[in-house]
């Protein structure tokens, strides 16, 4: 677990984004120099159905306090329907974390175009308050794999 | 071990103002494989390129990883520097840690620590890269035209003047679609046949086109470059190639009560017929379900007069099979049935007629040579009425969503025409909006209101009402008066909205080529790519891409062809080696992965395997075909055994990166 100066708890996130509508949405956060905090780090897929709900269940075991899941808007995907495959997996990854008594709100799905770059920076600002607010992952993380 | 290198971009001052470089550098190169860290202030400047090129070479890299911009910037450059210095282009990864951390972070302590954290998920990453190779494949210089309307004629034709071969398979007994049908064209007036009958002679005479009339697609395998189509070609009972188009057998045949297509019903044809005088092939066809000769064998009239004994009554349905690089849909589209608008009475009274039936009536070679009757009693109307958007911007219930783009041009012409040739006849004109953006449309549209006179009312009309003298009782409301009006009229016309063809879906499925929800094909990006298909290979053109006119087909059917050419002029076709491929061992062969694919690049094949007992097993796996796999990885999520990966994007390199990340 990971503190601030002020000894504030900094959660770890881990952001998934396709690579033709998210990656390209924080590109322009970027050049729009939009702040987001820098605890969320961004693993780019080529499309948001490449993501295994494994991927996710990895980072909260490996530590991650929160993933969120960014693809193109339904009917934008690149690949026409993959965003569709993204939000059937993840709906029923939702209902399985419920099961488990995990906090579902540790993951989230957010459509954010290759436009949408003070969205992607709104987005993530929120996601890491919450995540804060909800403190560090417990539950999923593997203590094994603490270094 | 692998030998991997670092090198730490300053872009200037957009990273190294930011992030402490020489920081990051340092703490990378700590990291195992590591050799070579190093930070420059442009890495993508041909020296810093050179830097990169020299360490390859220096320190025999396996791998490189730049912590630089976006890989939507440089990428491509960089996998080119790799592979000139000799290492696989696709051992090269990038850290995004200018637009995903300097531009968007303003502490530099929190900037460069996240910075190598970056590059520590792309070492990670790299390590497990493999070199790969893009695959290449020849392509058949053909292409394939599906519906010869204005669209398929339009295409076809360029492309067979940039000079490749085309074949257009039309399922009619001739091309040229619903613009053959057309009596004047707006907004010039200029009467269809006039424009369009050259085109159509023009295909038949290139010697690079061939019309495969009254013939359908059945089957379509294979992929961009290389695609295999199985065509029926329907038994018409006439040889093509003997038959002159000479017209005796359809004067002679004495079944005379066939409803004719052409005209949409308003006359007859012959059981033997030729469509319309300028059809293109000019061959006769024999209707099987009107034909006294194929329906009881008495007869045989048309095979005694045809002089080059051209009919053949024992003529049967072929099949085809031909390969194509390219395809193109042009299957255009149909006017929706109207009668289930019950208010509008269309099939109570023979005088409430379609748009495309009025065409028809004022057509000089249509049921009436062109004088404007009423069905019902062949009388001059003196009051018509025509009512827009039957049909269209409706709920889903009772019709389509959309605007079909095309009627309130087309209303304008129609009332405009009759006011011009029966100056005596009153012409109103119901509308929601009247729509006229296009060149010179709006002009056109007010000439008929202004300057024709044609009695434009905003408003809807409620019913329609035979009455017993013959004439039609139009009730309406007028929504600028707030007026319910009855109009006494002696025609009403219904602009019926339009619809693709009754076939697309089913060619979209062989193609598969994607549509909407309405059906109509979807372009591969709706501004930036749009006659091309999300399937490479497949092309749109013409109204089964949307609502459009002639000017605007045409233009697009042009824009199609480019694509067209300029696929076939490549000699083979590279493609990206980021794709799907499935373990055999651990495949069961369940098809999930095939049932999540856009593109139909899973197949299944039965495979030997040679068991640890020397016995040898046949089981069914999946094997992706890397020319039509475009990478997006839904199949390895779908697959149960995790038999199927992607290359450049593989679980186990998605995995070491969150790993690195939540270290
Ligand atoms: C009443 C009316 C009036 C109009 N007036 C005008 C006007 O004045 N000016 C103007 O610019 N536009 C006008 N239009 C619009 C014009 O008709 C269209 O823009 C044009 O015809 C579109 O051409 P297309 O080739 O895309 O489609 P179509 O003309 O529909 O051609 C499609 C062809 O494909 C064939 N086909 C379909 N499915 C298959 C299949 N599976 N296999 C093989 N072949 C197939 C069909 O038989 C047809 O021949 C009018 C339309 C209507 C309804």
């Amino acid at each position: 677990m990971q503190v601030n100066e002020t000894g504030a708890f900094v959660p770890t996130v881990v952001a998934f984004c396709c690579n033709w509508c998210s990656y390209a949405g924080a590109d322009l956060s970027g050049t729009n120099r939009l702040q987001y905090p820098s605890n969320i780090k961004i693993i780019r897929v080529p499309c948001s159905c490449r993501v295994n709900p494994m991927f996710i269940l990895r980072a909260f075991q490996r530590g991650a306090d929160g993933v969120i899941l960014c693809g193109c808007h339904p009917g934008d995907c690149h690949y026409t329907t993959g965003n569709y495959y993204t939000r059937r997996r993840m709906t029923l990854l939702f209902s399985m974390l419920d099961y488990l008594g995990i906090e579902r709100e540790r993951t989230r799905v957010e459509w954010v175009s290759a436009a949408e770059g003070q969205k992607f920076a709104e987005t993530m600002k929120s996601f890491a308050a919450e995540i804060a607010a909800l403190g560090p992952n417990r539950r999923l993380e593997d203590l094994r794999c603490r270094k | 071990m692998q030998k991997l290198g670092v090198f730490v971009c300053h872009c200037g001052t957009n990273i190294a103002a930011t992030v402490d470089v020489k920081a990051v550098a340092e703490a990378l190169g700590r990291e195992p494989s590591v050799v070579v860290s190093t930070d420059y202030p442009y890495m993508c400047s041909e020296s810093g390129q050179n830097l990169i090129k020299d360490a390859i070479r220096e320190h025999s890299l396996d791998g490189v990883v730049i912590c630089s911009c976006s890989p939507r910037m440089h990428e491509n450059t960089f996998r080119k520097a790799a592979a000139q210095a000799g290492l696989n282009p696709y051992m090269v990864e990038i850290a995004n840690i200018r637009e995903q951390c300097s531009w968007i972070h303003k502490d530099r302590e929190e900037a460069t620590e996240k910075a190598i954290v970056l590059g520590r998920a792309a070492i990670a990453k790299v390590l497990l890269n493999t070199p790969l190779t893009a695959g290449e494949s020849p392509v058949t210089k053909r292409a394939l035209v599906i519906g010869g309307g204005i669209a398929g004629i339009q295409t076809a034709l360029d492309i067979a003047e940039a000079g490749f071969p085309v074949d257009i398979v039309e399922k009619e007994p001739t091309i040229g679609g619903k613009m053959a049908q057309l009596d004047k064209t707006f907004p010039t007036l200029d009467c269809a046949a006039c424009i369009l009958t050259p085109k159509m002679v023009d295909c038949a005479q290139n010697e690079n086109i061939r019309i495969l009339s009254f013939s359908e697609v059945e089957e379509v395998t294979g992929f961009v470059g290389n695609f295999t189509a199985k065509i029926r070609r329907k038994a018409r009972y006439v040889d093509e190639t003997k038959c002159t188009g000479c017209g005796l057998c359809t004067e002679k045949c004495p079944v005379k009560k066939v409803p004719n297509e052409f005209n949409l019903g308003m006359d007859n044809r012959r059981a033997v017929y030729i469509p319309f005088a300028q059809a293109v092939p000019k061959v006769a066809r024999i209707d099987p379900d009107w034909c006294n000769m194929l329906k009881n064998g008495k007869c045989g009239l048309c095979s005694k007069v045809c002089t080059v004994g051209a009919i053949d009554y024992k003529q049967t349905d072929t099949v085809l099979e031909e390969h194509y690089g390219a395809i193109v849909a042009a299957t255009g589209y149909e006017p929706i049935k109207v009668d289930r608008y019950g208010e509008y009475a269309y099939a109570q009274s023979k005088d409430v007629i379609t748009s495309l039936e009025f065409e028809r009536l004022t057509n000089a070679a249509g049921p009436t040579s062109g004088t404007l009757l009423r069905p019902s009693d062949g009388r001059h109307p003196h009051t018509i009425v025509f009512i827009q958007c039957v049909g269209s911007r409706c709920t889903p219930e009772m019709g389509k969503t959309y605007c079909s783009k095309i009627c309130c041009m087309y209303t304008a012409k129609h009332a405009m025409l009759t006011r011009e040739k029966y100056p005596d006849t009153d012409v109103y004109v119901f509308y929601i909006d009247v729509r006229t953006p296009g060149k010179n449309f709006d002009e056109f549209y007010r000439r008929a209101a202004e300057e024709y006179g044609v009695h434009y009312i905003k408003g809807a009309v409620g019913k329609v009402m035979p009455r017993a003298d013959g004439t039609l009782d139009v009730q309406a409301s007028d929504l600028i008066m707030n007026e319910q009006l009855h109009i006494n009229a002696d025609l009403v016309v219904l602009a019926a909205a339009i619809e693709p063809s009754k076939t697309a879906r089913r060619l979209a499925t062989m193609l598969t080529a994607s549509m909407d929800t309405n059906d109509f094909f979807t372009e591969a990006h709706p501004k930036l790519r749009p006659v091309e298909s999300p399937t490479a290979g497949i092309f749109l053109s013409g109204v089964c891409q949307g609502p459009k006119d002639i000017p605007e087909t045409v233009s697009q059917a042009s824009a199609c062809a480019a694509k067209v050419i300029g696929l076939l002029s490549k000699n083979k076709l590279t493609g990206n080696p980021c794709v799907a491929h499935s373990d055999e061992w651990m495949c069961n062969g369940c098809s999930n992965c095939a049932s999540v694919c856009p593109y139909g690049a899973i197949t299944y094949l039965d495979k030997d395997f040679r068991m640890p007992d020397r016995s040898t097993k046949t089981r069914r796996v999946a094997s992706v075909n890397p020319a039509v796999c475009q990478g997006c990885g839904a199949c390895t999520v779908a697959c149960p055994s995790g038999a199927m990966d992607l290359y450049g994007f593989s679980n186990s390199q998605i995995m070491a990166e969150v790993d690195a990340i939540c270290k």
